[in-house]
């Protein structure tokens, strides 16, 4: 396969043509094609095993794929979201070195960043200590520290309890208006992830269908990888969601 | 003092520095199997430096590089979990080094010293081995230091973020291998690990930051060699495993004492 920054289109943040991943137990990726353009919201959904956090492992070159291409935007800054990060008790950390493993930022800063995130009083406390929302949130301002032109983010709301998962996906909406920066993540919590996106990739190894997310859940396919009763519950959610956005503020990414 | 005292006093916390930076790493990565069959293999470099007429330690050294060289593409492989490849390794490793050691029968050596240590033993050339190669070691882990805590406390993240994670493992096993080679001399193969993981477990309860622990683990370790080696002295015990307890009671003890609050 080949990984590689490039392209033409300056909209055109990530491309994906062709991916396929094999591995001992037989074919996890087959042909998956993929595009995240700038300032846009892209959620991949899909039962478990479906290979989304092998997709996400692709596109990041963290994993080569036996066959495929990935295009990335020349420059492209990309903030990473792990799914889930415990770290050991035997290695004393706080949030604050935490945040400057790999860059050295101002104090400003990191303190800035946190209480974009909203928690602006973790800076000093050991890792461990935090909850899983406080875990997510300080994943996340590691990730946009980087000032990236896109966000990939693995399963960020899990073992996050239902308020939280509705804060970070306003969150997520509000950096995306302030930051204009494009978000690609992984889910399988369907419910909010469809209020939050502008765009649904259904996968089940290979893109199942791929649309809006009110295209998406009316498409056979759809509603073939996902029980009556999930769907049946999006509907509702879907009609109760009010389109409340913050208020733009201004700030965007300075690069770009 | 006697000058043999002296000499087994200021290698042994020489030695203990190292270990207890490189401790930090060991326990944080869990890496204690690691360093087992590192110093495993010693036995062998010391059948290869005489024969091939080398200074023994280099011998140690030269075996110990390849070793790690040899575990680092060998990990790239998933068919066998890592405990099983390093059993593999660190058990083949000794008994092979005692087969052969078996077969050259013109070299005597003391075979407990090497299993021990034999702190009491260390000569000038030793103390220049150990001060020589613990400064590039320490040095080479100063610089190593950011990124491999980054890949330490997670692979994928430091990678995304620009950081050259088989780069960093590499260079980092390479120098606990270096530094394996250097305690063999003050705890013997079998006790290596010892002196990697127990001060770095005693720092632990103390340290607010990494280089905290680290620091407290070199010191942690300082002393354990300075009191093992007075209770050698003493009750005429064996000075390596005497460390290795001093060590351990040092553990014991800090566990019973009240945790900073964190």
């Amino acid at each position: 396969m080949s990984w590689a920054r490039g392209g033409s289109d300056d909209q055109l943040l990530v491309q994906s043509a062709g991916i396929r991943v094999r591995v001992a137990r037989g074919e996890i990726l087959s042909g998956v094609d993929l595009e995240v353009r700038r300032g846009e919201i892209v959620t991949i959904i899909g039962p478990n095993g479906a290979g989304k956090t092998t997709l996400l492992r692709v596109l990041l070159g963290l994993l080569t794929a036996d066959a495929g291409t990935v295009t990335l935007a020349p420059g492209l800054r990309i903030g990473y979201m792990p799914q889930r990060l415990q770290i050991d008790a035997v290695l004393p950390l706080t949030v604050r070195r935490f945040l400057t493993l790999t860059g050295r930022y101002p104090l400003a800063a990191l303190q800035q960043v946190l209480a974009e995130v909203g928690a602006p009083e973790t800076l000093e406390s050991p890792v461990q200590g935090l909850s899983g929302g406080e875990m997510q949130r300080v994943l996340l301002a590691r990730a946009l520290l980087r000032e990236p032109d896109l966000l990939v983010l693995d399963e960020p709301a899990q073992g996050v309890d239902i308020n939280g998962q509705v804060e970070l996906f306003n969150l997520l909406s509000r950096l995306r208006q302030e930051r204009g920066c494009a978000v690609l993540m992984v889910s399988h919590d369907l419910h909010l992830v469809m209020a939050a996106t502008d765009r649904v990739i259904c996968l089940n190894r290979h893109v199942c269908c791929t649309g809006t997310p009110e295209a998406v859940q009316e498409s056979t396919a759809f509603l073939e990888l996902f029980s009556p009763q999930v769907q049946q519950s999006l509907a509702i959610y879907s009609h109760q969601h009010d389109h409340h956005h913050d208020p733009v503020t201004g700030k965007e990414c300075d690069h770009g | 003092m006697d000058d043999f005292l002296v000499r087994a006093l200021v290698g042994g916390v020489g030695v203990a520095l190292v270990a207890g930076m490189f401790g930090s790493f060991v326990v944080w990565r869990r890496l204690a199997y690691f360093g087992d069959t590192l110093s495993h293999s010693a036995l062998l470099g010391v059948v290869l430096g005489y024969l091939l007429h080398i200074n023994l330690t280099l011998g140690i050294i030269v075996v110990c590089q390849l070793l790690a060289l040899l575990l680092f593409l060998m990990q790239r492989q998933k068919r066998l979990a890592g405990d099983t490849l390093l059993g593999i390794l660190s058990h083949g490793a000794l008994s092979l080094g005692l087969v052969l050691l078996g077969f050259v029968e013109t070299l005597r050596v003391d075979l407990l010293a090497y299993l021990f240590g034999d702190i009491l033993a260390i000569g000038r050339a030793d103390l220049l081995w150990i001060y020589g190669g613990g400064l590039v070691a320490l040095g080479g882990l100063a610089r190593l230091w950011r990124p491999l805590l980054a890949v330490t406390v997670h692979e994928d993240l430091a990678r995304v973020e620009g950081v050259p994670v088989a780069l960093v493992n590499w260079a980092f096993m390479a120098l606990m291998a270096l530094a394996v080679a250097l305690l063999m001399k003050v705890v013997g193969l079998l006790l290596v690990t010892a002196l990697f993981i127990i001060p770095a477990a005693t720092a632990r309860r103390f340290a607010a930051t990494p280089e905290g622990m680290a620091f407290g683990a070199a010191g942690c370790g300082a002393l354990a060699v300075v009191a093992g080696l007075g209770a050698s002295g003493r009750w005429d015990t064996p000075a390596g495993p005497s460390i290795v307890v001093a060590a351990a009671l040092l553990f014991l003890l800090s566990s019973m004492l009240p945790q900073r609050s964190a």
